[in-house]
């Protein structure tokens, strides 16, 4: 992002950034960049300069710079924050610590590998399986306001790992299957369109770490779009166990 | 690295295709597919699109009037039988969306919902919230997830089309995570990168919008089409660019200069009524006008001295305050989201500042109608490709549509010609990834004269695409930019980037955009410079008046090594609707 052409007191604060380069070094280091301390700059056009002005080297993933596209999570002093909106001036006088985020392997200074996420997604079935077939012809699959409510909140998940980076249970368990995706498959799950929520509790339930997730609401209260993992987690648990129970009282193929 | 073949690759995980993937995945699982994208699929720029999809679905509406107002808002430069294609299968293209699961907006009694938008004589925008691209773009790769036939390739970036026996056969591209330079090797092609905003400096679109796509194509010898053609949106916010959607004009929100005046009742545009009246917003007319024409009555309105100076240039205030908390927070979401976080005001009690803002390229790659290009093997389809629909200014809610149906569309033709195709030359191609490798290698790797920075070349393109090829041009400020752009390519000779890593090199990335965007700079502005005539989005001061005797046709730039892009001429296809005049402020 070019830095904005006004403003400015000539005050500057200093980036701490995580500099990881696999080809040339062994070990990661900080690197201290010191950049203008704008009132209306966010951590991402504070990259931006250094990239642009002060190191081209400095890698990092970002694109639509307006919290959408879920590309520029990052650890910054410590919390998991979208830097594209993250104004530096929370963090005045600085220094400002800035970390690829945490629980994932880094590819390089802040770009982490999201290939757990992505394989996860698919494993949920992370995707309509309507309950009944119907043909384009005959129109749309009606769904009132009050059922598009019912799933609404978890489908704005904009898949920032921003979550994965603040649980607690993947940190230990990374096959836990993890609050985002959790979060998606309970958005279809919670669709009326949808039949396939068995399907996906099997797969949710048999991984390891749901029973280990304590509620502690670290992934919700992360997250930039109020999307809730950590309700939806909940919900995933007590389908689970209600089927479970209904599974003792009543055999299969017998509701 | 090893050559790797499908039968069917597509550059570019967007919308448009992501949904011709799903295209191939549902005509015949059997055809392998790849997905070339130098981002996760779900970053891609359809993710930021807000307002809308256009689609005929009530009663009330019709094909026709959807086609009429795509054509005359295009000020006649739309094909009209791929305007009719269009309109036609929009619908079906919407439900499919709907079939997959996309939240859209539902009536009361579960039918979908429909919204007002600009430039349209009906009620036909579909939405989800003002969040509509990221929910069609979530759900296209959801649903592409299905596809077992389908490989992606996330995070590889193509750097050049394999072309053999006249035919294109693949991409050369580097896997960004190891920094190798691979070749992907298909029977067809499909382009779906979107535009080039970010050739000028203050934009809407996401950083990676940088006509990768049309830039491959362009060096293939396949001409772009109608690039002189930018669309300025008429909102966004001053100093980052980002877009407040049309929906909350559609939803009823006014324009007023620094009086509180609705500039717009004095640029032709109709007659306000009070935002309380029951019939307002009046579809065609004031706020509702089409964007070409709202966005050049701010720089009336400016030359009038009746904007508000502002620390990022002057600006107008959008009003949406009159919708109340409770419809801002049900239909505009995001619009208050974005003002709270970026403009530091709540749209619930406070104005929100906009300005005009490069939005979207109506031009792109030549195709026709079945999306296909001069170049046998190669499509193209979305933003980067250009049928054309949207003429010389596209309405807003078309584009969305436009991508899934000419997604689909291209994507059938690729299997079409696919199927008639044999294996590809293997050795023939690998030998262009290795020459390729080379190429980039001595480039970008060497030490070299290194007088020159990405962010000093990016800035002075940006500088002279603004003031000599924006809303408002004329031969002068036109030849001033062609002039400087074939200096700052000379000049990109000499820049040199210090990172030389094969791990994630996105300084090498940044440094091949920039080339790619100097290429679409140059070929966009001597385009407008052939286009002698006012017309749509391209508005020449030194020829005011649309001329239909000389100019209605599309441009077509071919690229030629050394020299200035050769423009070519092809005449607009005219159906069922004579050119006229472009009428708004009153019905029709």
């Amino acid at each position: 992002m070019e830095p904005r052409n006004s403003g400015g007191s000539g005050r500057t604060v200093a980036l701490d950034v995580f500099r990881y380069l696999p080809d040339a070094e062994d070990e990661p280091r900080f690197q201290r960049y010191e950049v203008p301390a704008r009132e209306d700059w966010v951590l991402l056009d504070a990259l931006g300069y250094i990239k642009d002005h002060l190191d081209g080297t400095i890698s990092y993933r970002w694109s639509c710079r307006m919290g959408v596209c879920g590309s520029c999570g990052m650890m910054i002093n410590g919390e998991p924050r979208l830097a594209c909106s993250a104004f530096l001036r929370e963090w005045f006088p600085g220094p400002i610590r800035v970390e690829p985020l945490t629980h994932f392997p880094v590819i390089r200074d802040l770009v982490i590998n999201l290939d757990d996420f992505i394989h996860k997604l698919s494993e949920v079935k992370a995707w309509l399986v309507p309950k009944e077939e119907k043909p384009i012809s005959e129109g749309e699959y009606l769904q009132t306001p009050a059922q598009l409510a019912h799933f609404k909140q978890f489908s704005l998940c904009i898949n920032c790992m921003l979550c994965y980076a603040a649980c607690p249970v993947y940190a230990l368990e990374p096959r836990f299957i993890g609050p985002a995706a959790i979060a998606l498959a309970q958005r279809y799950n919670l669709d009326s369109r949808d039949g396939a929520s068995e399907e996906r509790a099997d797969v949710i339930a048999s991984q390891e770490g749901i029973w280990e997730c304590e509620f502690v609401g670290d992934c919700s209260r992360v997250c930039p779009k109020h999307v809730d993992p950590a309700g939806a987690i909940q919900q995933a648990k007590v389908t689970d166990t209600t089927d479970w129970y209904r599974s003792l009282l009543m055999p299969k193929g017998r509701q | 690295m090893e050559l790797v073949s499908h039968d069917i690759l597509i550059v570019g995980g967007g919308g448009a295709g992501l949904r011709a993937a799903i295209a191939i995945g549902e005509e015949n699982p059997s055809l392998s597919v790849g997905v070339v994208s130098k981002v996760y699929p779900m970053r891609s720029h359809t993710v930021s699109a807000e307002g809308g999809a256009a689609a005929v679905i009530k009663p009330n509406d019709s094909l026709d009037e959807h086609a009429y107002d795509t054509i005359s808002g295009g000020d006649w430069m739309s094909d009209q039988d791929a305007v009719e294609i269009f309109v036609e299968s929009a619908p079906k293209e919407m439900l499919r969306l709907e079939h997959w699961g996309c939240p859209w907006n539902r009536e009361p009694d579960g039918h979908v919902a429909v919204r007002p938008f600009g430039g349209m004589h009906k009620e036909r925008t579909w939405f989800a919230a003002d969040k509509t691209g990221f929910h069609m773009l979530h759900t296209l790769f959801q649903t592409s997830l299905k596809f077992n036939n389908v490989t992606r390739y996330d995070e590889w970036f193509a750097t050049k089309l394999l072309v053999a026996d006249g035919r294109c056969q693949g991409v050369a591209a580097i896997e960004l995570r190891t920094g190798q330079l691979g070749g992907v090797a298909a029977k067809a092609v499909i382009i779906c990168t979107g535009g080039a905003g970010r050739v000028f400096p203050f934009t809407t679109n996401a950083a990676i919008k940088t006509g990768d796509g049309m830039a491959l194509a362009y060096r293939a010898g396949v001409p772009l089409k109608d690039l002189e053609f930018v669309q300025y949106h008429p909102t966004g916010l001053p100093g980052t660019g980002i877009l407040i959607t049309e929906a909350s004009r559609g939803e009823g929100g006014i324009l007023v200069n620094k009086d509180g005046y609705r500039y717009l009742q004095d640029y032709n545009l109709g007659q306000p009524i009070d935002v309380h009246d029951p019939r307002h917003p009046q579809l065609r007319t004031m706020e509702l006008g089409p964007r070409d024409r709202l966005s050049q009555c701010f720089i009336k309105e400016r030359e009038k001295g009746r904007t508000i100076p502002g620390n990022y240039g002057d600006i107008v205030h959008l009003d949406i305050r009159h919708l109340g908390e409770a419809k801002i927070d049900k239909k505009l979401p995001m619009v208050r989201e974005l003002c709270r976080n970026y403009a530091g005001i709540d749209p619930v009690h406070e104005m929100i500042p906009v300005r005009p803002v490069v939005h979207y390229m109506m031009g792109g790659i030549h195709t026709d109608r079945e999306g296909a290009t001069p170049l046998p093997g190669l499509f193209a389809a979305g933003e980067c490709a250009c049928v054309s629909i949207n003429g010389a200014n596209r309405l807003g809610s078309n584009s969305l549509t436009e991508l899934l149906v000419f997604g689909a569309r291209a994507a059938q033709s690729a299997v079409r010609h696919a199927a008639g195709q044999s294996a590809p030359a293997r050795d023939a191609l690998q030998a262009q990834v290795n020459d390729e490798q080379r190429r980039i290698a001595n480039r970008y790797f060497r030490p070299g004269k290194g007088k020159e920075t990405l962010a000093g070349l990016r800035a002075e393109m940006n500088q002279t695409m603004e003031e000599g090829a924006g809303i408002y041009r004329t031969e002068a400020s036109l030849r001033v930019t062609c002039e400087k752009l074939a200096e700052l390519r000379e000049r990109y000779q000499n820049a040199e980037i210090a990172d030389h890593s094969l791990t994630f090199n996105t300084e090498l990335t940044t440094a091949i955009e920039l080339d790619n965007l100097l290429e679409i700079g140059e070929a966009l502005a001597h385009s407008a410079l052939g286009r002698k005539e006012s017309r749509g989005s391209h508005q020449r001061s030194d020829y005011p008046q649309r001329d239909d005797v000389q100019f209605l046709k599309h441009s077509l730039a071919y690229r030629s090594d050394g020299e200035p892009p050769r423009i070519d001429y092809l005449d607009v296809v005219i159906t069922r609707w004579p050119p006229g005049e472009r009428v708004y402020g009153t019905k029709k």
